[in-house]
């Protein structure tokens, strides 16, 4: 399965150093130094620009804010209210929210079942799982829209919701189901002695004891409808209903250039993510390494 | 453990009448799609195999032979695989282990890793100002500028012959974070004794990296192939957001093309025979998954 059984985060601890020779050391230092710059230079090269004023952003790069260091809220004042990037943030939370919960909800439910439950046709489920995992989003959008079109889902919240609790589930119940099948046996058959059903099994032991789990795979599913671009594209194109990453590109095909619109609404569609990239970051890079097959 | 056998259905009924609706039953009903017209996204005229006669004989923005090297989407997709697939995984692993051995680590690391956080579509953004052609504004001709005398700015995202390779860095980009987070934890659970032991033999650094570190990182390496694999095969929102396949076509993969062809150009049949080669390309690793979950029984 491409999957990393690893859970690796970004904060590990130090081990010890392997002692290496200062001429070599001192290059060590220099190449790491020369590719964070690199690696940052795009991100703060726009974060600065969007807090420049707009007659300093078209004559000169964000390296002479040094020079002629001026500040303004203009362009975010301006891609809020002006370029409809305030409607659409709230737009990406109401999208959001069902879309991460009902998923999680959803898959625990039936990964509990694919993991601690026998019944016929048990392992073929998963089989099914395991080969949606790799099936891309471009080959299911006609018919879906189709059947969005027939019922009257397109352009709305519920349609959106739906679609991607659909299209998050295959790697959602892998996960899962591998996390709750290496909780020990002992305690779920002690439940089940005291009286438990598979219900309250769920509820009070499965549940509680998979938190860890659970929210990686909640984070990463946020991350992953926040993200999200094409899906959204081609279910809510509306204007009244469209999330960030659609809003951003329908102000591309008119402002391409205009560098103050484009670096405030980039960065006001990244500060979510960010936030939970730094408050989260250890389940983040854990569901993120996990979800690699999705991604 | 005794229960009703219903019950187990219960419990995975919710999520397969999902799967089922969204992903099965559109796959196919796809396929079906390729051999029409598709008008009003719905089967409206049967066409046999014309879809894709078309896409291989006459669409020289998806398939062109006559020209050496070949052009097109399938040729440009075969590119970002050579070019993206090798240098997002190799520079992970390099990082990782250059990371590894000095104390800050942990802020390297994160710095390398922030792009996975934020969206193709931000991150698109970010590199179309990047490569912005007017040199007072665009950092990549403003510091080529200053360090070479003479240069002529570049429209970086404007020229058939470089706009794939600008593309491809972007991707590499967003993604060696990634590729070094996985190998840095896989790197931190080897065992030591097979280095000391290599220390104490006497290997140099190149060799305990080449024989030891390598060998050992091997699986993690093949997983993280495959994830790159697949992604260049659905990558979609770095090409629409930063060139949308442009100029005259020259960057259209085959994840864009469905989107295009389907939505853009309002030929949901053309699309859905794009889809079902991608679909194609996509099979061994559905056969490789099968495997691997009969191998683990």
């Amino acid at each position: 399965m491409t999957t990393v059984t690893a859970t690796p985060h970004v904060e590990t601890a130090p081990r010890a150093r392997l002692r290496i020779p200062p001429v070599p050391r001192l290059l060590l230092h220099a190449t790491l130094i020369l590719v964070a710059l690199l690696w940052l230079e795009p991100t703060v090269g726009l974060l600065i620009t969007s807090f420049r004023p707009r007659g300093d952003i078209a004559s000169s790069g964000w390296w002479m804010f040094f020079a002629q260091p001026r500040f303004t809220w203009e362009n975010y004042q301006a891609v809020l209210s002006a370029q409809g990037m305030g409607d659409a943030f709230l737009n990406s939370f109401k999208i959001v929210i069902p879309g991460t919960l009902l998923p999680v909800f959803i898959a625990s439910l039936a990964a509990y079942a694919l993991a601690w439950i026998e019944f016929r046709g048990r392992e073929f489920i998963f089989l099914v799982i395991i080969v949606l995992l790799v099936i891309p989003i471009q080959t299911t959008l006609v018919p879906v829209l189709q059947i969005f079109n027939r019922l009257g889902l397109t352009g709305t919240y519920l349609g959106i919701w739906i679609a991607h609790t659909a299209y998050g589930m295959p790697f959602a119940i892998y996960m899962l189901r591998n996390f709750f099948a290496g909780l020990p046996r002992e305690l779920l058959e002690s439940a089940r002695i005291d009286g438990g059903n598979d219900w309250t099994i769920f509820l009070r032991i499965i549940l509680p004891l998979s938190v860890p789990a659970i929210a990686s795979l909640a984070i990463f599913q946020f991350m992953w409808v926040w993200n999200d671009l094409l899906v959204a594209l081609v279910y809510m194109s509306n204007p009244e209903t469209q999330p960030v990453t659609v809003r951003i590109q329908a102000l591309l095909g008119t402002y391409a250039t205009e560098w103050d619109i484009m670096s405030a609404s980039a960065f006001i569609s990244m500060i979510v993510p960010l936030l939970v990239f730094f408050a989260l970051q250890r389940y983040f890079v854990r569901g993120i390494t996990a979800g690699s097959v999705k991604a | 453990m005794k229960t009703h056998p219903i019950v187990g259905w219960l419990f995975v009924i919710p999520a397969l009448i999902l799967v089922f609706f969204f992903l099965i039953y559109p796959t196919f009903r796809t396929i079906q799609l390729s051999f029409d017209r598709g008008e009003g996204f719905t089967t409206s005229q049967y066409v046999g195999l014309d879809n894709y006669v078309t896409l291989f004989t006459q669409d020289r923005q998806f398939f062109d032979v006559s020209e050496s090297p070949p052009r097109g989407a399938v040729f440009t997709t075969i590119l970002w695989l050579i070019l993206f697939v090798p240098a997002t995984v190799g520079l992970g692993l390099l990082l990782a282990v250059m990371a590894n051995a000095v104390s800050y680590e942990v802020l390297f690391k994160t710095i390398i890793f922030i792009p996975m956080g934020i969206s193709f579509t931000a991150a698109g953004i970010i590199w179309r100002y990047v490569y912005s052609p007017d040199p007072s504004t665009g950092f990549l001709n403003a510091l080529l500028t200053a360090i070479i005398p003479g240069f002529d700015p570049v429209a970086w995202l404007g020229r058939i012959n470089i706009v794939n390779y600008a593309l491809i860095i972007a991707a590499i980009w967003t993604s060696t974070g990634f590729n070094m987070v996985v190998f840095s934890a896989a790197l931190k659970s080897l065992p030591g004794e097979v280095l000391e032991a290599a220390l104490v033999d006497g290997a140099n650094a190149l060799e305990r990296f080449w024989r030891i570190t390598v060998p050992m990182l091997w699986p993690t390496t093949v997983v993280l192939i495959t994830t790159a694999i697949l992604w260049v095969l659905k990558a979609f929102d770095l090409v629409y957001i930063m060139t949308q396949g442009g100029p005259r076509g020259a960057s259209r993969i085959i994840g864009f093309t469905v989107y295009w062809e389907t939505f853009r150009t309002a030929r949901p049949g053309y699309g859905s025979a794009v889809a079902v080669i991608m679909l194609l390309l996509i099979l061994p690793f559905v056969i490789f998954n099968i495997r691997r979950f009969r191998a683990e029984g």
